[in-house]
């Protein structure tokens, strides 16, 4: 069990809005090895955010965890109080969050800001100690170390994303999670940045967790992939599994939607309706509203997620064969 | 259509093949830009003048054939969606022309006003890219795209009413009248989306300028809105514009592609052309740089440093000179290289390749 970094089991969350209970993470359960990087991939409102923030415990006031456990490094999440829960923050699971531009303070400067940090959970006390590890930081990340005394509008989109990265490498986390970490930027910055964050995943050891509807850049950066859809995992595999051999007919659906600049040109098939709702799901498979194999089965219980060899998991009554790829 | 095109095409080429290739297009292109800029002035203060100024588009020569769908890349800031909005006149361009082959007419769009404004914009529409802000909240589905046929004074209420009707339904919002009615809020972003396409048809434009028309939507969502606006280029004939910074979007939707750079096309050609043998080196670190949605392909690394810069005052050398691979002495001692014919019908800026 010991190298598994993070084990999460049945995981459940639900926001409590006016209009009804939404059901945005429903039994998920995944378990990542030391060192690897998994991605996450899914639509908007599928839960990737939500199973990332609910691995934080950053969650907003409405949101409630109904059940499941998180394991990380065999320390479980979910049952520590708030005041635990802000020692492991940071020290041992960090995040890289979506809109780089609003995660720094444009009143501080940059350098100020990581400090804070390093100081907040005592990786360093004195002042002299922080910014050397700024500048350590800074140089791990491919920032010029002098660029720490200035503040965050004189950064370039890809230098904040950097920063950022540099305060959520700061106290040596076990995990960290980097939801849509490129998503704003323009390829060319996206690219260097996402070769970096490999690099020094690798050279540190790191375990990583990608979060992105991109399955291209997911395709990029991951080991192992999972599919969300409707607030379900419902594909969990190595990357070539995923992309070569999906098991799952949303996961299918997904590869063939997807425009590519290699390879021959093709149609694009394109997915019938719209993701469900949440407040009110369909019963059983979550996706067999829009499935072009459902059956009556679908509607009743929702399929187990269970092993289809190889560690490749899918939640699927009739996943498609690994033999007639489209069926 | 197809019997005027050869009957043209006999008189004007002398291939026999009846494909259209680029030199020998049979007729005028619909879209003809020459020298067209765009400079945003920087003030200091309201009563100062402008020092400086923002080269968004910077001369650029293109011409769009009709029925075609051209597509313009690059990375933001490189000036796409400004060509977009000056060809359909929400921009006042600088300097150059824009001439548009209007019911038949050539006409130089450039500087219209008043009526003739409105005439054009019965030919010419732009999609934006986000349907969350294109839209009134405060209208109905209904208002939303009759708007345009109001304004122009296109038929009466009832026939307006079959007209929406019929676009809803051939946009893929069906049946019609359980839309009509709803407000923006209650759709979701790619029914949005359609909404936008149905505006910008239902005036039946021969022309639409589609500024990154599907970013803002899911992928699942994508494809469909995607494929809607490749049928209905086939079925009623429009010429797009379309403006994207996806290649692999670029590549689905397009037959030509132009490449953008602080203002400048570095790069013009067939699409495929263009994404097989990319000539000029940003071209080429642009395509190194796009994700693959293969784990087992492996990219070459992109050779260029840094980021696009700011297209204020550019300094008269060639614009990508200091991101470039491969600048030489030539590069910096004169201005921007004019875009050449280096292979048949493929353009390129630069004076190195």
């Amino acid at each position: 069990m010991s190298d598994y970094v993070l084990r999460v089991e049945d995981l459940t969350m639900h926001y409590n809005t006016r209009a009804g209970d939404v059901s945005a993470v429903e039994n998920v359960s995944f378990a990542m090895k030391k060192g690897e990087a998994m991605g996450l991939v899914g639509e908007s409102g599928c839960g990737k955010t939500s199973v990332a923030a609910s691995l934080l415990r950053l969650l907003p006031d409405n949101a409630q965890i109904k059940g499941g456990q998180v394991f990380l490094n065999g320390t479980e999440l979910i049952g520590l109080s708030e005041e635990e829960m802000r020692k492991i923050r940071w020290r041992r699971i960090s995040m890289v969050f979506q809109a780089a531009m609003n995660s720094l303070n444009p009143v501080y400067t940059v350098g100020d800001q990581v400090i804070e940090a390093l100081e907040a959970h005592d990786v360093t006390n004195t002042n002299e100690e922080s910014r050397q590890r700024v500048e350590e930081l800074f140089r791990l990340v491919d920032l010029d170390p002098k660029m720490m005394d200035q503040y965050p509008h004189e950064y370039s989109g890809g230098m904040r994303q950097r920063a950022i990265i540099a305060m959520a490498l700061s106290c040596h986390p076990d995990l960290i999670v980097a939801d849509e970490p490129t998503t704003a930027l323009d390829v060319i910055v996206q690219d260097n940045l996402l070769r970096e964050m490999t690099a020094l995943q690798k050279q540190l050891g790191m375990s990583m967790i990608y979060i992105s509807h991109d399955i291209a850049v997911i395709a990029e950066v991951s080991d192992r992939i999972g599919v969300m859809y409707a607030g379900r995992l419902i594909e969990y595999g190595s990357a070539e599994q995923i992309f070569k051999r999906p098991l799952h007919p949303y996961t299918h659906g997904l590869m063939s939607a997807f425009p590519s600049i290699v390879g021959p040109k093709r149609e694009l098939a394109a997915m019938p309706g719209e993701p469900p709702d949440l407040i009110n799901p369909p019963s059983g498979c979550r996706f067999h509203p829009r499935c072009p194999y459902a059956q009556e089965i679908c509607k009743g219980e929702a399929p187990e997620f269970k092993d289809h060899g190889d560690e490749h998991l899918a939640a699927c009554y009739f996943p498609i064969e690994v033999s007639s790829n489209g069926r | 259509m197809a019997a005027n095109y050869s009957v043209k095409q006999s008189s004007k080429s002398k291939t026999s093949t009846g494909l259209i290739t680029s030199n020998e297009y049979p007729n005028e292109p619909l879209v003809k830009i020459e020298g067209l800029s765009k400079l945003f002035p920087l003030t200091t203060g309201i009563f100062q003048k402008a020092k400086s100024f923002i080269h968004a588009v910077d001369g650029i020569n293109i011409n769009i054939q009709e029925g075609e769908s051209l597509g313009l890349v690059g990375e933001s800031g490189s000036g796409k969606t400004t060509t977009g909005k000056l060809l359909v006149r929400l921009h006042e361009p600088t300097e150059g022309s824009i001439r548009m082959v209007l019911d038949g007419e050539d006409k130089d769009i450039a500087h219209l006003r008043g009526r003739d404004s409105k005439f054009f914009h019965r030919h010419a529409q732009m999609i934006f890219q986000d349907p969350y802000e294109s839209l009134n909240p405060r209208r109905t589905i209904f208002d939303t795209i009759a708007e345009p046929l109001a304004v122009q004074g296109l038929g009466s209420i009832t026939e307006r009413e079959e007209r929406v009707a019929h676009i809803l339904d051939t946009v893929g919002l069906s049946p019609p009248e359980t839309f009509v009615f709803r407000y923006p809020h209650e759709l979701s972003g790619g029914q949005r989306q359609r909404v936008a396409i149905a505006r910008a048809l239902i005036v039946l434009p021969t022309f639409i300028v589609a500024d990154e028309p599907t970013s803002m939507l899911d992928v699942s969502i994508r494809t469909g809105v995607m494929n809607l606006m490749l049928e209905l280029a086939d079925e009623m004939g429009v010429t797009y514009l379309y403006i994207t910074h996806d290649l692999a979007v670029a590549r689905y939707m397009t037959q030509r592609l132009g490449v953008m750079y602080l203002g400048k096309i570095v790069e013009m050609s067939n699409t495929e052309e263009v994404l097989a043998n990319p000539l000029h080196p940003y071209t080429n670190a642009l395509l190194a740089a796009v994700p693959v949605p293969d784990p087992t392909w492996s990219r070459k690394q992109p050779d260029i440093v840094g980021s696009i810069a700011k297209a204020i005052d550019p300094i008269p050398r060639c614009r990508f000179y200091s991101r470039c691979p491969i600048r030489q002495k030539v590069c910096e001692e004169n201005d921007h290289p004019p875009l050449e014919e280096k292979a048949p019908d493929h353009w390129a800026a630069c004076y190195v390749v």
